[in-house]
């Protein structure tokens, strides 16, 4: 009787090696974070049994009063016209700053680098800092809100516009151009038309996106549902907070309903 | 006298008028459907106005005060520009410099734990692999929660059950990112292709086998790709977790705000930004090589 071997992989170093050593590196890194963070078993036990007597003091949410809820959804349609706002605003100034990064609108390298580096520096700023920037400058209140959402989100439009841009099928630009068209012809009946159902639902997105973004700037005073929230979690009235996460969560619900159906025919029509 | 030659057909005219009728009625149609859609924005826009308390004639009398709230970050405290005496615009440095080791270990332990809940979850939210429909629907509802609670709103809790410092940050980011990276995860999940997974069950492999060898194989190219992307956002995100307490260098940078101290915003400031681009560039450039490794494939 013969004797049939199976012949089975092997897990060796010469296979594995590569990656288990970077899974190695990426543990030993995170055991050195949490040493160096200071996260421990105890305090993690202790975290999260205050945590639970948290949640549990959260139920059931509630306003308390009726003028507190008024006071709530006033604060709340604040921080949804902070979000559009400050989206819209950034759609606008976001457009031309796209082309100006497009790799084949600009040709010179040396302005396409710029608008690039540019759009990152800014990018990388965070919402929340722009917030306390513009503070600083129109005072305190939602329109520093709009503006530190559309200052942040600038330079992101801008980018995704410019990639799309550079994406953008040549043909009806030569076209354009072929036929006698100017430059400015050629991008407005050439790469517009192309580009807008990108933009548009990309600025749903960010609207979406932004609804988030707005209820975390009240925080630092920039307007908007935030501030009640820190200031309800900060004085321990936790069914007071866990209702306000109530109507954000809800209201978030909401706009992405609405803006789906928006992108879907948007996207329809193109 | 040079003579014109007509070389385009042109259709009669009672043949031509219903066409350039239908034309005309297309392009009205969809012009009024444009300026209805211009007009709903416009007026949301106005209300918008209202709600967010816009001024347009105090923005433009401030707007001054933005420029020169820039060239005061751009001056030290001695008057003189701030890249004249860059030993002095960053005096303090090293601590910075810690402080921004912290904002990337935050980031860091926060993506590596979220994803490794993602990892464990997003399996469980596909149809194709799990049969019961209430633990899918109860998964995906929690991934929800997750994601929508913005981090920062988990950090405040957080800091109060948790005490100040990089813990609350560290679960907030870990919170947020499990419920981003779940949907994404899923999203894999639900396109892979399930050959590999039916030999497996069909040799007798059980659930575990045909998702370690089956399905892992195939999906962790676009988790680790993902995951990355989020590292990015989340070093973002954990410069701004001190704002709340939740450690970090946005401590430092809060209180250099309020206290007016221009100098030390800015030199903060450059700092962020100068670790938001590195790790942007490095994880590029790891990510375009993931890509190449699949291509290679």
């Amino acid at each position: 009787m013969s004797e049939r071997r199976l012949e089975i992989p092997r897990y060796g170093w010469r296979t594995h090696g590569p990656g288990f050593a970077m899974i190695a590196v990426l543990l030993l890194l995170y055991a050195g974070g949490l040493t160096l963070l200071e996260i421990n078993p105890a305090r993690l036990i202790t975290g999260f049994a205050r945590l639970g007597d948290i949640v549990m003091l959260m139920l059931p949410p509630t306003p308390e009063t009726w003028s507190r809820f008024l006071v709530y959804l006033d604060a709340l349609g604040q921080t949804l016209a902070i979000a559009f706002l400050g989206t819209l605003t950034a759609a606008i100034l976001g457009l031309p700053l796209g082309f100006l990064a497009a790799r084949n609108i600009v040709t010179s390298r040396i302005i396409h680098f710029l608008a690039r580096r540019g759009l990152d520096t800014v990018r990388s700023v965070d919402t929340l800092i722009w917030a306390l920037i513009w503070i600083n400058v129109v005072g305190l209140g939602p329109f520093a809100g709009a503006l530190a959402i559309a200052s942040s989100d600038v330079c992101a439009l801008a980018k995704l516009m410019s990639e799309a841009i550079e994406t953008a099928d040549r043909r009806p630009v030569e076209g354009i151009m072929a036929s006698g068209g100017t430059r400015a012809e050629a991008i407005r009946f050439g790469i517009l038309p192309q580009i807008m159902p990108v933009f548009a639902s990309q600025i749903l997105y960010y609207i979406e996106s932004n609804t988030r973004s707005a209820t975390i700037i009240g925080i630092v005073g920039a307007g908007g549902i935030g501030m009640h929230l820190s200031e309800q979690i900060r004085v321990l009235e936790w069914q007071q907070a866990a209702f306000i996460i109530l109507m954000v969560l809800i209201t978030v619900a909401i706009i992405d309903a609405i803006s789906r159906v928006l992108r879907r025919n948007i996207i329809g029509r193109a | 006298m040079p003579h014109v030659i007509h070389t385009v057909p042109v259709l009669p005219a009672p043949q031509l008028a219903p066409l350039t009728d239908a034309y005309a009625a297309a392009i009205a149609a969809k012009r009024r459907q444009m300026i209805l859609g211009i007009a709903i924005t416009l007026f949301l826009l106005a209300l918008s106005g209202l709600g967010a308390e816009v001024d347009p004639a105090m923005f433009w009398n401030k707007i001054g005060n933005f420029t020169d709230y820039f060239s005061r970050l751009a001056h030290l405290d001695s008057g003189e520009y701030v890249w004249t005496d860059p030993a002095e615009w960053f005096w303090g440095l090293r601590r910075w410099t810690r402080l921004l080791g912290e904002t990337l270990l935050i980031a860091y332990v926060g993506t590596i734990t979220g994803a490794v809940v993602a990892f464990c979850t997003g399996f469980l939210c596909s149809a194709r692999l799990v049969k019961s429909a209430t633990l899918r629907a109860t998964v995906r509802r929690l991934l929800e929660f997750c994601r929508t609670v913005p981090d920062l709103v988990f950090a405040l809790i957080f800091v109060v059950a948790f005490g100040l410092g990089p813990l609350p940050g560290v679960m907030a980011l870990a919170i947020h990112t499990a419920g981003a990276l779940g949907k994404l995860f899923a999203e894999v999940v639900d396109n892979i292709d399930l050959k590999p997974v039916e030999g497996i069950a069909a040799s007798g492999g059980s659930w575990f086998a045909q998702v370690r060898f089956g399905v892992v194989p195939q999906v962790l190219a676009n988790f680790t790709s993902y995951t990355l992307l989020r590292f990015e956002i989340n070093v973002r995100g954990a410069s701004v977790l001190g704002f709340v307490g939740a450690g970090g260098i946005g401590e430092e940078l809060i209180i250099a705000i309020r206290r007016f101290y221009y100098a030390d915003v800015s030199a903060i400031l450059v700092l962020i930004v100068l670790c938001v681009m590195l790790i942007d560039i490095g994880t590029e450039k790891l990510r375009h090589g993931l890509v190449r490794m699949e291509g290679a494939r």
